[in-house]
């Protein structure tokens, strides 16, 4: 795969030794959709601004198709960006709005015609050229907005937060809608969220960032299914974190003891008996019985919430553990009710907080 | 910084630069310069240190001229003060469209000419004029009141005119209140009156005081409304300081008092501040 | 409800206040009777007499010149400074933004006198251009106040869209900065002309022998003596500013309905 724009070691600072970003290398490969998540205030729109070239680098290289952009203004930069409020002009019409980089590039009028109807077409807003942004639904900005950074043939588009002001269900539909003209015109996306769902449902690639920090880079189902560290796994989805110590080590494996039971998890070469491994169990993989089974504890419901799909079930178990647990459909529990839980071997995530530096 | 954006910010600020340097900053030291200068008798200027001009202000004669035209001053303020306020609340319960009609029918006087208003002034409160028509042909009174050239006619003009400056402020934070915290004092069993004591004012300090700045300070200045209502004969600070500089010619003292009331005026500014207000606010009309 | 009635009654009151003054010069401009008690016969003498006043055309026309030309150089400084206070950084930024306001705060008698010690002292004729200064020197401040409020966080994202798609500094401001902060540059305009108009107190110091401005004139005027001629003028002014405001509300609003909202 081809890298499209690469961050080395780039550093950057607003005030004197304050690093938002300190160190931070960065592939972003050709025709991907990467999401970069983190809470807010964690960097990530810092990052974005300084492929788009808005933020100066204050330390660093950054590189766009092998190109060295390091000291380009945003002008000279084949990067366009979609705001966060989409920041279309208002007094321009939708025409002026999408044909306004073409226009700055001084691109003869004919050209500009042709290909402003061309995206607009693509975004499903053709007709609309005359109106006024104030005229337009939410979505219909935010397609304006796609459709004037496009127009531009950017070798990367740079989405910052951009479905963030969306109503739910608009912002559900334009995630798939986001995806699908992504996929049709081919080229790199980079999309700023601090929204888990959102990541996990549009991107080919999430990096996870905290204080500047890649925490972890993979597929949505890689880090959805083996965070490497608590963070991670508390940010992405619902999790239980139970604390255990290594009893036993075998060939490849490890004994982990947690409320007296032992479980089997994956052996990493530096595990020492007697350490500390955090267990990463997903509410939905938590198993609920009337009797006993294998290795199970029992436990009562302390609070059940209907949440339509799911019951989520906080479970008071008699080993002096709380336990999330998300059973499918409807269920005859009610609170108060005795159960036995369980959870085999195979969706328990062994996480040793000590090395959470980023793995490929 | 590119080429281009160097050649801009040269574009915008060169401007500004010069003028605050040239026309604000330039004056205000020459008179502060001026203040500690001796003055000949023909109205010369005597470029010899002195502290003589400040000394001269706390004379009886000129402290008094200070002490009235203060007095006046407050006095218009207050009487802003207690027109806006329940002006501004009363239009807080009413539509958006009826404050902004208000708050365009206000400003709308103020635009016009203020000496034309003071003129009006002059025709209604007279000896004959119409107010002492009206009330001695209605048989209230039967020999016509001294509405004006006295320092009744100052304080009406001072407080028509500035009227709009104690308006506009009042009702924007009047208006700015969030209404919940007034349901959520109403719903703790909150009086109207401890309503008023508790949010209204707290929450409306900074306006007032904003509107108090922009009442005050020129009220101690406007000397054209004490020589048409005051008649000549009422001094406010503003005709001291215009005297000294054309009839008496003693530039020093006026720009001693001059440097006395940018103290004050800052003084001032300095409190509203601390109250929380914006400098913005000041000239946002 | 009583209540109502009363706060209706409160707010009318403060209106009749404010028009009081007003609706009598109107009246009366138009009254036969030289002594303005009781209206005696409708006519438009006054108006007639005006017309043949040469001074007064002379102030009237000296007054325009000045609210003109300050008005156009203070917007466009005021405009210019408002944008580059705004996006640059300088030494002594900080105290040139204090300066801005001191016009603002200071009683205008002192900035009067003080304009006039630094005309005498670099020994520039008191005239015309003492005054258009001077006016300059007073509006300035309210035009950056009022295109400083259209400055918001929002306009810093437009320009950034500009940027990043390829427009240079020049283009940006004229393209997107510009029409964005038109409605706080038209008001600041407005205010520099009507403070202009209406100035007295700074042109009282300012003005020269040959360069009488109308408020100045009808200043002399009324200290002489009331004269209906200056009820005439009055009305006439009073038109005229309603006519202006008229005509920038209606402008404004198009504005408003062919950009935001």
């Amino acid at each position: 795969m081809k890298t499209i724009v690469r961050l080395e070691n780039v550093s950057k600072s607003f005030e004197k030794d304050k690093y938002v970003i300190n160190n931070l290398s960065l592939d972003v490969y050709e025709g991907e959709f990467l999401t970069l998540l983190g809470s807010s205030g964690c960097g990530k729109t810092t990052i974005l601004r300084m492929i788009s070239g808005l933020e100066h680098v204050t330390d660093g290289k950054v590189y766009i198709d092998d190109k060295d952009v390091t000291e380009l203004d945003p002008t000279k930069r084949e990067v366009n960006t979609i705001f966060q409020n989409f920041a279309l002009f208002p007094h321009m019409t939708v025409f002026e709005n999408v044909s306004f980089g073409l226009r700055m590039k001084k691109v003869s009028k004919k050209e500009i015609e042709s290909r402003v109807k061309k995206v607009l077409k693509l975004v499903e807003l053709d007709g609309y050229e005359d109106r006024y942004p104030s005229q337009l639904s939410g979505g219909q900005q935010q397609r304006v907005a796609i459709a004037r950074g496009i127009v531009m043939n950017p070798k990367v588009l740079l989405l910052d937060e951009s479905l963030a002001s969306l109503d739910l269900k608009l912002k559900r539909m334009m995630q798939i809608e986001l995806k699908k003209i992504q996929r049709k015109l081919g080229i790199t996306f980079i999309y700023v969220t601090h929204d888990q769902d959102e990541a996990l449902t549009m991107s080919d690639r999430i990096i996870i960032i905290e204080k500047g920090v890649i925490k972890q880079e993979g597929s949505p189902q890689e880090i959805y299914q083996n965070p490497n560290s608590t963070f991670v796994a508390d940010f992405i989805g619902e999790s239980n974190l139970l604390t255990s110590t290594i009893d036993k080590i075998n060939d490849t494996t490890i004994d982990v003891k947690f409320d007296n039971k032992i479980f089997v998890v994956n052996r990493e070469e530096e595990d020492n008996i007697g350490d500390k491994v955090y267990l990463m169990i997903r509410p939905e993989n938590v198993l609920v019985s009337n009797k006993e089974i294998n290795n199970s504890s029992k436990g009562i419901i302390k609070t059940l919430v209907y949440d339509g799909a799911v019951t989520k079930l906080f479970v008071d178990t008699e080993g002096d553990f709380d336990l999330k647990v998300n059973v499918q459909g409807n269920t005859n529990y009610k609170e108060g009710d005795t159960l036995y839980i369980a959870v085999e071997n195979k969706n328990i995530v062994p996480i040793r907080e000590k090395k959470n530096e980023k793995r490929r | 910084m590119k080429k281009g954006d160097r050649f801009f910010k040269f574009i915008t600020l060169s401007p500004i630069v010069i003028y605050t340097s040239l026309l604000i900053l330039l004056p205000l030291i020459y008179i502060f310069f001026l203040s500690f200068c001796k003055n000949d008798s023909y109205g010369g200027i005597i470029y010899d240190f002195t502290l003589s001009n400040y000394i001269a202000i706390f004379d009886i004669t000129y402290l008094n001229i200070f002490v009235k035209s203060s007095l006046i001053a407050f006095i218009a303020t207050f009487i802003c003060i207690c027109i806006s306020y329940p002006f501004a609340l009363i239009l807080r319960e009413r539509s958006e469209n009826l404050q902004n009609l208000m708050t365009k029918l206000i400003m709308i006087p103020f635009l016009t000419n203020s000496l034309i208003r003071t003129y009006g002034w002059i025709v209604l409160l007279r000896k004959n004029g119409i107010v002492n028509s009206i009330l001695i042909t209605s048989g209230l009174i039967e020999n016509p009141l001294s509405l004006m050239y006295n320092n009744l006619g100052i304080i009406i003009g001072m407080s028509y005119t500035l009227l709009p400056f104690m308006v506009l402020p009042v009702c924007s934070s009047v208006f700015k209140i969030d209404n919940t915290l007034i349901e959520a004092a109403r719903d703790l069993g909150a009086k109207p009156w401890a309503i008023f004591k508790k949010i209204i004012i707290p929450e409306t300090i900074s306006g007032v005081f904003n509107g108090s700045l922009m009442v005050f300070i020129p009220a101690i200045g406007y000397f054209f409304i004490s020589d048409i209502l005051g008649g000549g004969k009422a001094m406010i600070i503003g005709n001291l300081i215009k005297n000294q500089f054309l009839t008496a010619r003693n530039w020093p003292f006026g720009s001693a008092i001059s440097i006395f009331l940018i103290i004050i005026t800052f003084f001032l500014v300095w409190i509203y501040r601390k109250l929380g207000g914006k400098l913005d606010d000041l000239g946002g009309m | 409800m009583k209540h109502k009635k009363l706060k209706n009654i409160f707010i009318g009151l403060v209106l009749f206040f404010l028009y009081l003054p007003i609706i009598v010069l109107v009246v009366y401009s138009f009254n036969t009777s030289k002594m303005n008690i009781v209206f005696e016969g409708f006519t438009f003498d006054w108006y007639k007499n005006l017309f043949n006043n040469r001074d007064l055309i002379e102030a009237f026309i000296n007054t325009l010149i000045i609210a003109v030309t300050s008005t156009v150089v203070s917007t466009i400084i005021g405009t210019l400074g408002a944008v580059g206070l705004n996006k640059y950084d300088f030494k002594f930024k900080s105290f040139i933004n204090l300066l801005i306001y001191i016009p603002i705060v200071i009683p205008e008698i002192v900035l009067g006198i003080s304009l006039l010690s630094i005309y005498t002292l670099t020994k520039i004729e008191l005239g015309m251009f003492t005054l258009i200064l001077s006016h300059i020197a007073f509006s300035i401040p309210f035009v950056i106040v009022s295109v400083r409020s259209t400055l918001s966080s929002t306009l810093k994202t437009y320009e950034e869209a500009a940027k990043d798609l390829g427009a240079n500094s020049m283009n940006t401001f004229f393209k997107v900065t510009l029409p964005q902060m038109m409605p706080g540059v038209i008001s600041g305009a407005i205010l520099a002309f009507t403070l202009s108009l209406d100035d007295v107190v700074i042109s009282y110091f300012t003005s020269g022998p040959g360069s009488n401005t109308l408020p100045l004139k009808i200043y002399s005027m009324i200290k002489t003596g009331i004269s209906p001629d200056v009820n005439a003028l009055s009305t006439l002014m009073l038109l005229a500013t309603m006519i202006i405001l008229t005509t920038s509300a209606i402008i404004q609003s198009r504005k408003i309905v062919g950009g935001t909202k």
